[in-house]
């Protein structure tokens, strides 16, 4: 009962720490917002040879989309790698809180961070191409950013909880970050793939997400794939949950905690 | 109740061998069946060559690795099955610049792990305060721990393992590479925490060290308990044997070897001290001075001065190692 009631100052504590540790490197920040300001001006060349002016708006924010998810992927992934080679995986692990309390605010650390690119991104389009900052729901924006956050930090739980398993967790997240920024329509409409891929796409909490950023931008409604993103990654969370209680057996038997 | 029971505790990593195609998979025994108690309130010491399952024991202990074989539990509790429970009741600090974030400040570095360690909220402040005192970090507290010297860091490692009170403290080689001082103030801190009534359980290849501050030794080597008893008891085993140390250049295997298969010698260990070597060597009781037979045995080296002391409790450890059939004691003074 205490530990429930200790939660949500742990997970407070959690992300702000981390995402001040985060922030503190200049490399990564750099590469958080350099990448996705690339990307947005490679679409916005892409949406105007289509001759899609209008949506101009929409390949800024579908870059930043796309910056947050590498920031999660490689986060998460590299989140667990990072605490192997700073050595703080082992501290963290003989601490009485869940594992799962202790790699949250990790991967929610990642998607805060990833709004930075989100800002980046917008900020490129205003100042070089004249992108207007014309929100269709400028309230609903602000909401669904955060949600969007959330939904890709609960994303990236369960990948942290797999990459506890694995020394090369980097390697499974290279072979992630193209499929599934295609996959969650972050840029492109998912109604452009194969059908075959829909259920996929449905599954990812990254494509309600998007989906609600999206609409608050362009245009659209806003609020219902908002539900559907939190509630989605309400799931992946309790799977993470779940999955954790054996992998964190499986790390303590197979000596996967530390680097040596 | 003990604070800390070992009994018959196993440890085997599988590993690889030779290329994916052709390779196959074996076993490396790191930990062989070690068994020992532990008193609340004792300061023991756990000592042995590099690779010997010292660290892989502590790492048993303290949750972070299952045992294969035998059981642990840790102020009644096993840490196999009840982790949680043990966890809330030890504390863990290891040697080493890793272990911290770097890019954060001493205090960030406390507060978050206060949380972690479920210290109460109204307490932390408090608590981290008198912490920063005790390891000499008061004032420095905002400053990054990238810009801290490895002193430095390893009294905020300690800080941290002493957050939630713990009842038993592991410590794995905490003065690795801390310089004198700094190390004669983590002995006093350890040897207070001890007073005070923490179970401690200190890994270390300084026997100036073990000697000072631990009430019972235990001697691993090989993944097998060798010798267990006070520091007076394990010094009690060599005491009658003379110690000859000759100080040399250029100690091969060979020498070595040839050195330790000389009648009345009952172990050697070279210790190299950057310009030169030195010969431990120890003769059985009653046995002729080895002296001039050494000389011979290290013919064409020029062996330098030569001193004769009293067994201290490095020579113990080195004959227990010896005997072990671990070539390659690693001991400093």
């Amino acid at each position: 009962m205490t530990a429930l009631r200790r939660l949500p100052r742990l997970l407070a504590v959690g992300v702000r720490t981390h995402v001040v540790y985060q922030s503190r490197s200049p490399l990564e920040i750099t590469f958080a917002a350099v990448l996705p300001v690339v990307q947005a001006t490679l679409a916005v060349y892409l949406f105007r040879a289509a001759g899609d002016p209008d949506r101009l708006i929409q390949a800024s924010v579908g870059a930043g989309l796309m910056g947050m998810w590498s920031s999660v992927l490689f986060g998460s992934g590299g989140a667990v790698q990072n605490q192997r080679w700073l050595g703080t995986l082992e501290p963290l692990v003989v601490a009485p809180a869940p594992l799962a309390a202790v790699l949250l605010p990790i991967t929610l650390a990642t998607a805060v961070v990833g709004t930075y690119a989100m800002g980046a991104t917008l900020l490129w389009g205003v100042l070089l191409f004249g992108v207007p900052l014309h929100l269709a729901h400028p309230l609903a924006f602000v909401a669904a950013v955060p949600a969007c956050v959330l939904a890709l930090g609960l994303t990236g739980m369960l990948l942290a909880a797999t990459f506890v398993l694995l020394r090369n967790a980097n390697a499974l997240a290279n072979a992630l970050d193209t499929p599934v920024w295609l996959l969650s329509g972050l840029l492109v409409p998912i109604t452009v793939l194969p059908g075959w891929t829909r259920p996929l796409s449905w599954a990812l909490p990254p494509t309600w997400g998007a989906r609600a950023v999206q609409a608050a931008t362009g245009g659209g409604a806003v609020w219902p794939p908002l539900l559907a993103a939190i509630g989605s990654g309400l799931l992946y969370l309790a799977a993470a949950v779940a999955a954790l209680r054996y992998v964190e057996r499986r790390a303590r038997a197979a000596a996967t905690l530390a680097l040596s | 109740m003990l604070a800390i029971e070992a009994d018959n505790l196993t440890r085997t990593f599988p590993i690889r061998t030779g290329g994916r195609l052709r390779g196959r998979r074996t076993e490396v025994h790191a930990v062989r069946g070690v068994s020992f108690g532990v008193a609340r309130g004792e300061l023991f010491g756990l000592l042995g060559p590099n690779g010997a399952g010292k660290t892989t024991t502590i790492k048993m202990l303290n949750t972070l690795l299952l045992p294969t074989g035998g059981s642990a539990r840790v102020l009644g509790h096993d840490v196999a099955s009840e982790p949680v429970a043990v966890r809330r009741r030890i504390g863990y600090v290891f040697g080493g610049d890793r272990g911290l974030y770097d890019r954060l400040s001493a205090q960030d570095n406390l507060r978050y792990f206060a949380e972690l360690y479920g210290v109460e909220p109204r307490e932390q402040r408090r608590r981290i305060a008198e912490l920063l005192d005790l390891v000499g970090l008061s004032g420095r507290e905002r400053e990054r721990v990238e810009g801290y010297s490895r002193g430095m860091r390893q009294r905020l490692h300690i800080a941290r393992g002493l957050l939630h009170r713990p009842e038993v403290l592991f410590l794995d080689e905490p003065s690795i590479g801390v310089d004198p001082v700094a190390a004669r103030d983590l002995r006093r801190t350890v040897a207070g925490l001890a007073a005070a009534g923490t179970t401690v359980l200190l890994t270390t290849h300084y026997m100036a060290e073990a000697d000072e501050l631990c009430d019972r030794i235990a001697v691993i080597a090989r993944g097998s308990l060798q010798a267990l008893g006070t520091p007076a008891e394990l010094k009690s085993a060599v005491s009658g044997v003379g110690v000859l140390e000759i100080e040399a250049y250029g100690i091969d295997d060979a020498r070595l070897s040839a050195v330790r298969a000389l009648p009345g010698v009952r172990s050697a260990a070279v210790r190299d001290d950057g310009r030169t070597q030195w010969l431990t060597v120890q003769s059985a009781d009653g046995a002729a001075d080895p002296e001039p037979s050494v000389r011979a045995a290290l013919d064409g080296l020029r062996p330098g001065r030569t001193l004769r002391r009293e067994p201290t409790l490095e020579d113990a450890y080195v004959a227990v190692v010896s005997r072990a059939g671990d070539e390659t004691p690693q001991a400093a003074a």
